[in-house]
């Protein structure tokens, strides 16, 4: 089965590359574009199992490296 | 008669790192003894008196700088010798590892330009009662390189009141007269902060270069007393 995890800036954290990609999307005339938020998406294969416990295994590699929570907020899908 | 000066240093070394000679130069010109090169797989690290996590790209930068270097093998040991009060200094893509594994709060973000700066920058040092400080007077203001992408500090408010109550902000970015502005801050760093002290004060993380400018023939010598403060202090 298949982890799809999502990763981006917590509300209220300013991203500037977010900011620039917006800019360049007005500059090529995409009007009523009211914000952009940069983020990752990681997929990761893993051995079929349980789709609970594989969520609560990525939601630990989460924590420990694949967001910064400081800045980060994630979301864990499991496609079984 | 003194005793012989028998302080021992080690640069932690991860692929990548690229500022790691350049450091343990000015290690051995100011106490006199080259550091231990310690390569970032293995789990053992000598008993030091100093531990320099160095500048760089460790890891290429995958994922978020410094993340995969603070879970390497070694880091375990860094965190463990730092819980024992050995000072811990970390520069540039240092200071992003100590960020990640958790030994300095806070996290050092894309610069706000979104460029990467390289260039001289003056800094006011804002405490000198550390091991690290203790050669600077305090609010002087040196001037010593930056040379980084991801160099823009950013941490919640209540960590950021905590820090400035308890004083662990290092250095800041600011004008030549010491006066902090937003044209100083070269990444858009949070309170200009330029470097963070641990809550201990024995583990410091700062984005400029000390070493690329601590000696004369490098242009100026404004990064050596951060290193011959070390030096006195593990001699001491």
């Amino acid at each position: 089965m298949k982890a799809r995890v999502h990763i981006t800036l917590k509300n209220g954290v300013l991203d500037p590359q977010g900011k620039a990609i917006h800019h360049a999307l007005e500059g090529l005339g995409f009007d009523g574009v009211d914000d952009v938020r940069q983020g990752k998406y990681i997929e990761i294969a893993l051995a079929d199992g349980d789709a609970a416990a594989a969520k609560a295994r990525v939601s630990e590699m989460c924590e420990k490296l694949l967001a910064n929570t400081v800045i980060e907020d994630y979301s864990v899908e499991i496609d079984g | 008669m003194s005793r012989p000066n028998r302080a021992s240093t080690a640069v932690i070394v991860f692929p990548g790192s690229n500022c790691d000679r350049d450091v343990a130069v000015s290690l051995e010109a100011a106490t006199g003894h080259a550091p231990h090169m310690v390569w970032h797989a293995g789990r053992e690290l000598p008993d030091v008196d100093l531990i320099v996590v160095p500048g760089g790209f460790s890891y290429g930068d995958y994922l978020r700088s410094g993340a995969m270097a603070a879970n390497s093998p070694i880091m375990r040991e860094v965190i463990a010798q730092a819980g024992r009060g050995v000072p811990v200094l970390g520069i540039c893509n240092g200071f992003q590892v100590l960020t990640e594994c958790g030994l300095l709060p806070g996290v050092l973000m894309r610069n706000a330009s979104l460029k990467f700066v390289c260039r001289d920058v003056d800094l006011r040092v804002e405490r000198t009662d550390t091991v690290f400080t203790r050669d600077y007077a305090e609010g002087q203001v040196i001037r010593i390189p930056v040379a980084h992408h991801d160099g823009n500090y950013f941490t919640d408010p209540d960590t950021l009141k905590a820090l400035e109550d308890n004083r662990q902000v290092a250095i800041r970015y600011c004008a030549p007269d010491g006066s902090l502005d937003g044209a100083s801050n070269p990444n858009g760093s949070l309170a200009n902060i330029a470097g963070v002290f641990n809550a201990a004060g024995n583990v410091l993380g700062m984005m400029p270069h000390p070493e690329r400018l601590a000696d004369p023939l490098l242009g100026g010598t404004d990064g050596a007393p951060m290193f011959t403060a070390l030096a006195e202090a593990i001699a001491a």
